[in-house]
């Protein structure tokens, strides 16, 4: 399985990086792949490699005392996994599991410690996307402090339509209920709520945005 | 072929909460493992997940803008 320059150039750890330095970088990286539903990293086991996503859709989460799940985020293709427990030496705070057959790209923590020296570039690529992580965990923290559960559930359904040729992982009202932090139930009937107002169609098993706008208003967020 | 809630045999206790509550008799048990009838009636209720202790049952949904 060939490590791909093409696909380590669009990924923002590698960004303004040469041909030849890419190709020093592709030494250090490996292929690997998990099936829907594998669990890849398990929350408080220690690891030793950080991951891409080439292709397919992860979710990372933690899991209370009595099995609750919140999911912190949808990793998807570009996006990396694993930092904390990379750069800190401690263990996984998170777990991540496959949502859909998932190919990875792997380096170990030794190798991308000799990609930092040599590559300084990187260094500064990295803190910017850990810069970018801080942002999303933080607005995640406004929304569950903030935010009715309603606001919540439609930012989660124009998240997933937000970009438009990306991979859409499918979603059970159970895992929208973990990524807005709220029980299965309230999911259900902020669906409903959503429904009743017009921003929405539910058709099966489809989610039809019918009203982008309203939806827009009713997530707190601007077009 | 309609699409219908995805069954995790591995996962199946073979309870059959879920067959109890199912609105279109979708639902079987097969030597005490759910097993799925296919059917254009499945209206997407999710019901099946909700009583599902063991997460078995999912009823994914796709989302999408309206053309």
């Amino acid at each position: 399985m060939d490590v791909k320059i093409e696909f380590l150039q669009s990924i923002p750890y590698y960004s303004g990086l040469s041909p030849a330095e890419l190709e020093s970088i592709r030494r250090f990286t490996f292929e690997t792949a998990a099936q829907k539903g594998e669990v890849v990293l398990l929350e408080g086991e220690t690891s030793e490699k950080l991951y891409f996503v080439v292709s397919g859709v992860m979710k990372i989460f933690k899991t209370s005392a009595n099995g609750k799940e919140q999911i912190l985020q949808i990793v998807r293709p570009g996006e990396s996994v694993n930092e904390v427990p990379i750069f800190d030496g401690g263990v996984n705070p998170v777990s991540a599991q496959a949502m859909t057959p998932v190919v990875l790209y792997s380096i170990k923590r030794s190798d991308l410690e000799t990609a930092f020296r040599e590559h300084p570039q990187i260094a500064r690529n990295v803190i910017k996307v850990l810069a970018g992580r801080i942002r999303r965990l933080m607005a995640l923290i406004e929304d569950l402090s903030f935010k009715p559960v309603v606001s919540r559930v439609a930012k989660i359904l124009l998240e997933q339509v937000a970009d438009e040729t990306g991979p859409r992982p499918r979603l059970t009202q159970q895992e929208m209920a973990a990524l807005a932090g709220t029980a299965r139930e309230m999911v259900g009937r902020s669906l409903k709520t959503l429904e009743e107002s017009q921003a929405i169609r539910l058709d099966r098993h489809r989610i039809i945005i019918t009203n982008k706008q309203v939806l827009q208003e009713t997530a707190g967020v601007s077009g | 072929m309609a699409e219908m809630p995805v069954i995790d045999t591995g996962k199946c206790n073979g309870c059959g909460l879920c067959i109890s509550v199912c609105r279109c008799h979708a639902l079987v048990l097969v030597n005490g493992i759910i097993s799925m009838v296919e059917t254009e009636e499945c209206c997407w209720c999710t019901e099946c997940e909700a009583v599902c202790v063991s997460s078995a049952i999912t009823c994914p949904f796709e989302i999408v803008i309206e053309e």
